[in-house]
């Protein structure tokens, strides 16, 4: 359905994509929807509905996009007709890609320059909340509390990108 | 340094990677909340399709007219004989010696409630007499009181709201916000009963402490208070269960006292507390008026004794003849509200608030309506209201604010649908000072589990009575999935495959994003539509040797309307005995067929009525019949017990 390869027939095909992306994009949208008043709250939710879309954009990079999507004035609420062509779009320039696995081992194996095969509790809080685009408290927490190896007290990264990767699916 | 840009660039990517997941997990909770919620809500609507049923039932099943008045009293609410019955019936039940659970003294007082309290953290059961006094005093009680009760804040009494208050949330909030007092007051706003374990003891709590606090302590009607819901959700079964000799006593008086709870509660003339909500035709007035123990159930509207109401029913495709209204009912029908009146109970048990304007009929609960931000201003502005406070709705906070702060939703009940689905709240106020909101959730391990955990939970949880209720739908399910594959190829577009989900299912959930649990895909992205029922399929009875195929559909169909005949079952076994005589089933199942145009044959039904009846006594144990019907899901090493027939 997907692979003709005329003129005409890819033209097609775009659409039936694009129209499939603002299907996924509009259910994304109404999960976090809860008036079902086509708006969503921007700090707590908007991040979260563009992440949950498989994109992976920095902080920085999801203040500009939110920029993009609000209102001239802002309401602190985003409206599903601003967001869906800019969401599009993301997705369409496959925008955002997520982190592949050895990138992400790679990047613990920095943290980690003796190559021990852990972090302490300590050494990952103060990365996290003091380099890059910190965590906040709950981030962290939430973070430590599947990381964390109770028997050692450690993060043995290895093991928790192994897990985390099978649950995202 | 070059060492301080890698660490920076390494921070960066855990933590961009991070945050994906984390989103990720979010949005998966959500849907599973969403999966939950909407099941419930189409549940809600078959519950309330069923008043259509019994009405049709009631204009075709002539026998029933002439053996069973009781059946027809029942149906149509009549009035309890009055407590003359009360004396004899209470006093004839002796508490034996033996009896070692809680003894209480009539007047009742403080000591009452916490001999209770203490009594039910050690799992004992209160005695028959004793829940029977409380219940005949309860009802006389309210029925001294308004339809709804005005309350005034002081600046030292707190008040605090609850909806939706079940046992585990009841410990928790009555250990930390204090037991109900002359100086610390509560309102429940509707829905203490059905879907927990502890219904009957949180009840009697409730009852015992509002008979010693009558002016501390308000019970708001929810639209769990209502003996039909109990009889779908689990409480009529508890009682039941827990009151083997006087439990058909109990449901009876129950029924009464529910009549009698009041519609809501004013405080301070501003803020109105109701369990649903409010529609465009929301009429105080009216409702301060009515006579509110003649709403019996929302089940049971008002039938006019006139032609247009024959008329009504003649639309019906149905091919019996329509046998003209003799119907004699117990009373008058000066026993019933009127329509009006009943829409405008239903209106505020049932409605739900919603970002769009106007006023909209509540497609997913099938009663009451969805109300928009201007109904709120307009009706809270016609009766100089300044806020509405509802529950019946689960909300992931346990509280919600929408309609530009007018409308508050406070849910009580922690892990509402699975262990971490969920927060609870309560409210409390006193005068002069903003709202505040308590959450908190209930959990049985001593820490929290990582958020991936909870997660995984609740999410299996969903999906598993997503995928039960795909398989009650199976052959229409497969029939729409055909009708679209011309090629028999046996895929679909995802897109087809999401929209036939939709129409049949009749739920509105984000199937794409659903779909990696529900089915298999194959390299074009185009969904393999059977590949759903491969690993489930419904359990037939072990002992009655049915065959493959021809009784399927069968099966199908009675595990699908399994709640539905449950209630029909109970209705038609008026003395509460588990059994109805197999002519009485025979006639029932024949209406049934044809009112919810089933295709069984008429020769199917009888070797059913024949396998039902398991002793071969001529008559029929319905529940032990219809817990045979189960859905195995293959994958399991152990059948849990929550997928089996309730």
């Amino acid at each position: 359905l997907w692979e003709t390869k005329d003129a005409e027939g890819e033209e097609w095909g775009d659409r039936l994509v694009i129209a499939e992306f603002h299907k996924k994009i509009k259910d994304a949208f109404e999960v976090f929807d809860h008036e079902a008043n086509n708006t969503v709250d921007v700090r707590f939710e908007i991040g979260t509905i563009i992440r949950s879309l498989g994109c992976c954009p920095s902080e920085g990079e999801l203040h500009d996009l939110i920029v993009e999507v609000e209102e001239e004035e802002p309401t602190g609420y985003i409206r599903f007709e601003k967001f869906l062509p800019v969401m599009t779009k993301v997705l369409l320039e496959k925008r955002y890609r997520p982190i592949p696995e050895d990138i992400l081992l790679r990047a613990f194996e920095v943290l980690d320059p003796s190559k021990r095969g852990f972090l302490t509790k300590e050494e990952l809080i103060k990365y996290m909340t003091e380099e890059g685009e910190p965590f906040s408290q709950e981030e962290m927490e939430e973070m430590l509390s599947a990381a964390i190896d109770p028997e050692s007290n450690s993060i043995r990264y290895k093991d928790y990108i192994a897990m985390m990767v099978v649950d995202d699916g | 340094s070059g060492c301080g840009e890698d660490l920076l660039k390494a921070a960066l990517v855990i933590q961009n990677w991070y945050r994906g997941y984390s989103a990720r997990l979010k949005a998966r909770q959500r849907y599973a909340l969403t999966i939950f919620q909407s099941i419930e809500y189409a549940d809600e609507q078959g519950q309330l399709q069923l008043s259509n049923f019994f009405s049709f039932m009631l204009e075709n099943y002539t026998q029933i007219h002439k053996k069973d008045p009781e059946l027809l009293a029942r149906l149509f609410g009549s009035t309890l004989q009055d407590y003359k019955d009360r004396q004899d019936y209470v006093s004839h039940i002796d508490v034996p010696d033996s009896y070692h659970g809680p003894r209480l003294q009539f007047p009742l007082t403080f000591t009452d409630i916490d001999l209770l309290v203490e009594a039910f953290k050690q799992q004992q059961i209160l005695h028959a007499h004793y829940v029977l006094e409380v219940l005949f005093e309860t009802k006389k009680v309210l029925k001294q009181m308004p339809n709804f009760t005005h309350v005034k804040t002081s600046p030292s009494k707190e008040l605090t709201i609850c909806g939706k208050f079940q046992s585990r949330a009841a410990k928790l909030i009555f250990r930390s916000n204090g037991l109900p007092s002359g100086s610390n007051t509560y309102i429940f706003n509707g829905d203490f009963v059905d879907r927990g374990k502890h219904s009957i003891e949180i009840l009697m709590i409730l009852f015992v402490s509002f008979l010693v606090y009558p002016n501390d302590l308000h019970l708001n009607r929810g639209n769990h208070e209502d003996f039909m819901m109990n009889l779908r959700y689990g409480f009529t079964k508890e009682i039941l269960h827990k009151y083997k000799i006087h439990g058909k006593k109990i449901l009876q008086i129950l029924e009464d006292v529910y009549t009698w709870l009041p519609i809501g509660t004013i405080i301070d003339s501003e803020i109105l507390v109701i369990h649903g909500g409010i529609s465009e035709s929301t009429d105080l007035n009216l409702l301060h008026r009515i006579e509110r123990n003649k709403m019996k159930s929302v089940l049971m509207s008002p039938i006019p004794l006139n032609e247009d109401h024959n008329n009504d029913l003649k639309k019906n495709k149905i091919n019996t003849t329509i046998i003209p209204r003799e119907v004699k009912t117990n009373g008058s029908l000066s026993e019933q509200l009127t329509k009006h009146e009943w829409e405008q109970v239903i209106d505020i048990l049932w409605s739900d608030p919603r970002g769009k304007r106007g006023c909209y009929p509540n497609t997913s609960r099938g009663g009451g309506c969805y109300f928009g931000p201007d109904i709120t201003s307009k009706v809270l502005n016609k009766y100089q209201l300044k806020m509405l406070i509802r529950s019946h709705e689960c909300k992931p906070e346990g509280y919600e604010i929408c309609h530009d702060g007018k409308v508050v939703t406070v849910f009580s009940a922690s892990n509402y649908y699975e262990e971490g689905s969920n927060r609870g709240a309560y409210i409390k106020l006193c005068s002069g000072m903003n709202l505040r909101f308590f959450q908190y959730q209930v959990t049985k391990a001593t820490c929290l589990r990582p958020l991936y955990q909870r997660v995984n939970t609740i999410e299996s949880s969903a999906i598993r009575i997503l995928k039960e209720r795909m398989i009650s739908r199976k052959t229409d399910l497969i029939h729409a999935f055909q009708l679209q594959d011309r090629s028999k190829s046996g895929k679909l577009p995802m897109g087809q495959w999401a929209f036939s989900m939709e129409n049949v299912l009749g739920l509105n959930l984000p199937w794409r994003s659903l779909s990696p649990h529900l089915v298999t895909t194959d390299k074009s992205g185009n969904i393999n539509y059977m590949s759903s029922f491969e690993d489930i399929h419904i359990q037939k009875p072990l002992k009655s040797g049915w065959s493959d195929g021809a009784q399927s559909t069968l099966i199908e169909t009675l595990y699908r309307y399994r709640s539905d005949l449950q209630i029909i079952f109970n209705i038609i076994d008026s003395d509460h005995s588990g059994l109805i005589s197999m002519e009485e089933f025979r006639a029932m199942w024949k209406l049934f067929n044809s009112h919810y145009s089933i295709h069984i044959d008429d020769f199917q039904i009888d070797d059913l009525a024949e396998r039902m009846d398991l002793n071969k006594d001529g008559s029929i144990d319905f529940n032990e019949f219809l817990k045979a019907f189960y859905v195995v899901h293959k994958l399991d090493n152990v059948n849990k017990s929550d997928s089996k027939l309730a």
